[in-house]
């Protein structure tokens, strides 16, 4: 809990948060709508004998009341799969529509993309990239189980991300889900602080921004582009953005958000961000009983 | 080396239309990949109408919605939808789950204990009046039939296909 002190002048209600992050957390699944409804997917757990309670802010979050939430009727058909009810969020805010091109960056292992896939209503192109050869089976495992026709899976280093595979030479929408310190996921994996220092988290920081740049440049005029994280640190959130704004020709965009959550950042550790970094959302533990993230929602261009 | 008349086992092809278009020898066409679906389990051809069809490794098919060149060369598009360049073609459990809803011929319908004894892996004895070879398990859901997997019928047995990675032991 130690590396968390750092963020007392930042979060309200500092105590509940702490307190948060010590509690496990429950087990989420998002409605998988490329092969059911809401609707079967509920009737379905309830004619398992699934206990589980819906979340109030997206009709396709359901919280379970299992253990194993992977051996269920419903997640065998594919009309469920296990994914954080904060980890939903990225992909909703981006909001991807059907025949679009869209681009996810670090996909692995492919909850978002085939959520991507789902909201397109699986017509389209989904580029579902990922650096790292051993996660792309598993992101190819749920693809195929979900039955998301609408992803191409591509095994590239994003920070210099080649579109040559393609036809096509720029994306509608990109997601940038970076891989990050993690200090979100703390209840769901207690020992992910375990070896915190600040230097690594300034290594990722720079992997973060030469991701982000490159979703930039390969998004076209007017396009949209969601950074998100799983971790509290301003280094790795709000000051990679403010880093693409000083670099790349986009601006930070307003977005709704039904569920609680906190502004971004202006000011950290004596260095001051865009004002604009106001619109981007911070979701804490004790804010919704979830785990924590950061979602920053940017517009190529105007 | 290869010509140009070979599988390249590394990269994705897309299907020709027709079997007059045909270059690569052996390769099914998309033609014969509609009609094996329409024939053997009566999946109308325009459920297809909007996908493409492409093959990567030897006698492997794809099935794809987005955009894509051919040929093409990266990790994979869309889901494996069937194993062709064999005597009896053997379609996939997860496109069998994601297209079966359509199906209406050799669907072989099971009880709640037959389903969960499918997707474990077993082989069970059924009565089944229809053609031998390979059916489409399905069962009731939540009032609807929903397909489970594939399975090979012969004689008197019902071998389940589900692969290992996709078994599961769930409630009888």
């Amino acid at each position: 809990m130690e590396p968390l002190e750092r963020y007392r002048p930042i979060i309200d209600d500092f105590e509940a948060f702490l307190e948060a992050c010590q509690r496990p957390l429950g087990n989420a699944v998002r409605v998988n709508t490329i092969k059911a409804s809401a609707d079967r997917a509920v009737a379905t757990l309830e004619e398992e004998g699934v206990g589980f309670e819906r979340a109030d802010w997206n009709p396709n979050v359901i919280r379970l009341e299992t253990d194993s939430p992977g051996s269920t009727w419903s997640s065998f058909h594919g009309f469920t799969h296990g994914q954080e009810e904060v980890s939903v969020v990225p992909p909703v805010v981006l909001d991807p529509q059907p025949g679009e091109r869209v681009w996810d960056a670090c996909a692995a292992p492919g909850g978002k993309a085939t959520q991507l896939a789902a909201l397109m209503d699986d017509r389209g192109t989904v580029v579902a990239n990922d650096s790292n050869l051993g996660r792309l089976s598993a992101l190819r495992f749920n693809a195929e189980r979900l039955g998301a026709t609408a992803l191409a899976v591509t095994n590239q280093d994003a920070r210099n991300y080649s579109l040559k595979p393609f036809d096509f030479d720029a994306f509608d929408r990109s997601l940038v889900d970076a891989p990050c310190s993690c200090e979100g996921t703390i209840r769901k994996n207690p020992d992910t602080l375990d070896g915190w220092t600040e230097e690594h988290m300034h290594s990722v920081a720079g992997v973060q921004k030469g991701i982000l740049r490159r979703a930039i440049q390969a998004t076209r005029e007017g396009g949209t582009i969601v950074y998100s994280t799983c971790t509290f640190a301003p280094e790795e959130n709000e000051a990679v953005v403010n880093h693409v704004l000083e670099t790349e020709d986009c601006r930070v965009r307003e977005f709704d958000l039904a569920l609680e959550h906190s502004p971004g950042v202006t000011e950290w550790d004596g260095e001051a961000y865009d004002e604009s970094l106001e619109r981007a959302a911070r979701i804490y533990p004790h804010q919704n009983d979830t785990g924590g993230f950061f979602v920053a929602k940017l517009e190529v261009g105007a | 080396m290869s010509g140009d008349n070979d599988n390249v086992g590394r990269r994705f092809d897309r299907l020709p239309a027709t079997a007059a278009e045909r270059t690569v020898d052996g390769r099914a066409t998309r033609e014969e990949v509609v009609d094996y679906f329409e024939t053997r389990f009566a999946i109308p051809a325009e459920t297809f109408d909007e996908y493409t069809f492409w093959e990567k490794g030897s006698g492997k098919i794809w099935v794809y919605a987005g955009e894509a060149p051919s040929p093409l060369e990266i990790e994979a598009i869309g889901m494996t939808c069937l194993r062709t360049r064999q005597e009896h073609w053997k379609p996939t459990t997860d496109a069998v789950q994601r297209f079966g809803t359509h199906a209406d011929r050799c669907v072989i319908e099971l009880d709640r204990e037959e389903a969960a004894r499918f997707v474990a892996g077993e082989d069970q004895e059924l009565e089944w009046d229809g053609d031998w070879g390979y059916l489409i398990a399905a069962h009731e859901v939540a009032g609807a039939v929903e397909p489970l997997g594939v399975g090979l019928y012969v004689h008197g047995e019902f071998r389940s296909m589900v692969p290992k990675g996709r078994q599961r032991d769930l409630e009888r």
